[in-house]
């Protein structure tokens, strides 16, 4: 879909949430903790939400949210993310878009 | 023992509280002299009449020869143990009524469930109704199988890094542990999804494991600072490795927390504001039942964390190593499982 292409690609750190989502909250902590600040979109709240649902399905995910974009691609939804992380390759993918510190 | 002299005994409370091994005695000494000792008559004044059980022959006959004091003393001791022993006795008879009453009540309360159809609470075998309570002691008992399994790879385990056998025997070792833990896994997630709340309870596990429960199961972190001290010696590199992996466990964790803490957070709030089910639906925050069902993805990912965390373990370390790890973590539980059996099972004050 698109929107969903498009609004991946508008930041380097894009995550699909729910305003009700709370492991999509837990997702964004840590990327916080990281030092990274994502742009979070909460589908639930857009008039399309049901079709960016399905889209994000179509692309791979398990459940729709979270769905986590690094850099325009998909990188998964929260197991993902957290072997990404506990194999040491999360960072590196973050690195662009972690503030210089 | 024969007394030649004349015994004044000074009036005690005698008769019933007579410890059983003197009247033996006198018993023995009575057959082997064929007579009772008439050449020293015991004269007993006692002013106590009251104790009828008293018998006409005097005990103290046998002990003349020794110290007064000390039959006296040995008396009264005797007579003492004998009184807290029969206190403790009514404090356990006590204690057995009351434990009796409550078991009566408890059965009635069951039968009542039973009735109304209700899931009654798991940990009891074979007195469960319901689609969840059947699934729980299922788990159980697939459990109680598991612990079993992996007390025997304990063993191997150790009696294998004892043997100095080869790596390639050992890497099977260390798969086959490996394995075992993500059937726990596995086994867990179709518990969470028949009754998360069973498996967050940890009621399936001892106390002491419970103590340091962690979204369904061990904290990962705990584990590799449990772990990291047996390995060694660590190369440079490894050391490098298991510091990041422990860093990012950390984040890990702390961002499922305060996810966690979010949930219980928006859930009391539907709660208070009546929204538990369809009716009343906040299509913004959701249904209570919908936070229910988060939990069950929460203990799914708390799970992931804990197989990734032996995963890549498994990868920074060799295969003596990581054989020496699983031993040390098997051993860990076992001595938590032994705690919480010495703590059961410590000696407490009668009431």
């Amino acid at each position: 879909m698109d929107k969903v292409t498009r609004l991946a690609s508008e930041k380097g750190v894009v995550i699909f949430s729910k305003s009700s989502c709370c492991l999509c909250y837990a997702v964004n902590i840590l990327f916080q903790e990281l030092g990274v600040h994502p742009m979070v979109y909460e589908i639930d709240q857009d008039p399309e939400g049901k079709e960016m649902e399905k889209a994000l399905m179509r692309m791979g995910c398990n459940a729709p949210v979270p769905a986590v974009f690094i850099s325009g691609q998909l990188v998964g939804s929260t197991n993902e993310v957290m072997s990404l992380h506990l194999s040491g390759n999360l960072i590196p993918l973050l690195k662009p878009y972690q503030p210089f510190s | 023992m024969n007394s030649p002299s004349t015994q004044y005994v000074t009036p005690r409370r005698l008769g019933i509280y007579e410890p059983i091994h003197q009247m033996s005695t006198w018993v023995e000494n009575f057959k082997s002299n064929g007579n009772p000792n008439t050449s020293a008559p015991i004269i007993v004044e006692s002013e106590d009449t009251s104790h009828g059980s008293q018998g006409p022959f005097c005990k103290y006959e046998q002990e003349a020869s020794k110290p007064f004091d000390k039959i006296q003393r040995r008396l009264a001791q005797n007579r003492e143990a004998a009184r807290k022993s029969r206190l403790r006795k009514k404090a356990y008879v006590q204690q057995l009524e009351t434990s009796r009453l409550k078991l009566v009540q408890l059965e009635q309360e069951l039968d009542r469930a039973r009735q109304q159809g209700l899931y009654v609470g798991s940990g009891v075998e074979g007195v469960h109704m319901g689609f969840s309570g059947t699934v729980n002691s299922a788990f159980e008992m697939e459990y109680g199988h598991w612990l079993e399994e992996q007390s025997r790879q304990i063993c191997e385990l150790r009696n294998a890094l004892q043997a100095h056998i080869g790596d390639v025997e050992l890497r099977i070792l260390v798969d086959a542990g490996m394995s075992h833990y993500f059937e726990l896994f596995r086994m867990k997630t179709t518990a969470a999804k028949a009754d998360v709340f069973y498996v967050m309870s940890g009621m399936w596990k001892t106390p002491a494991e419970r103590f340091f429960f962690w979204i369904g199961g061990f904290r990962p972190s705990e584990l590799l600072k449990v772990l990291v001290p047996q390995l060694e010696p660590l190369t440079e590199q490894q050391l490098i490795d298991v510091c990041n992996l422990r860093q990012s466990c950390q984040q890990a964790e702390d961002a499922l927390s305060q996810g966690m803490d979010k949930l219980q957070q928006t859930l009391a709030e539907t709660v208070a504001a009546g929204q538990l089910a369809e009716v009343g639906y906040n299509p913004r925050t959701g249904t209570a039942m919908d936070k229910l069902e988060a939990l069950v993805s929460f203990v799914s990912q708390a799970d992931h964390l804990r197989q990734e965390t032996l995963q890549q373990m498994s990868r920074i370390l060799t295969t003596r190593q990581a054989a020496r790890g699983l031993l040390a973590l098997g051993e860990y539980f076992l001595r938590l499982r032994a705690l919480s059996s010495l703590w059961a099972n410590r000696p407490r004050e009668p009431t």
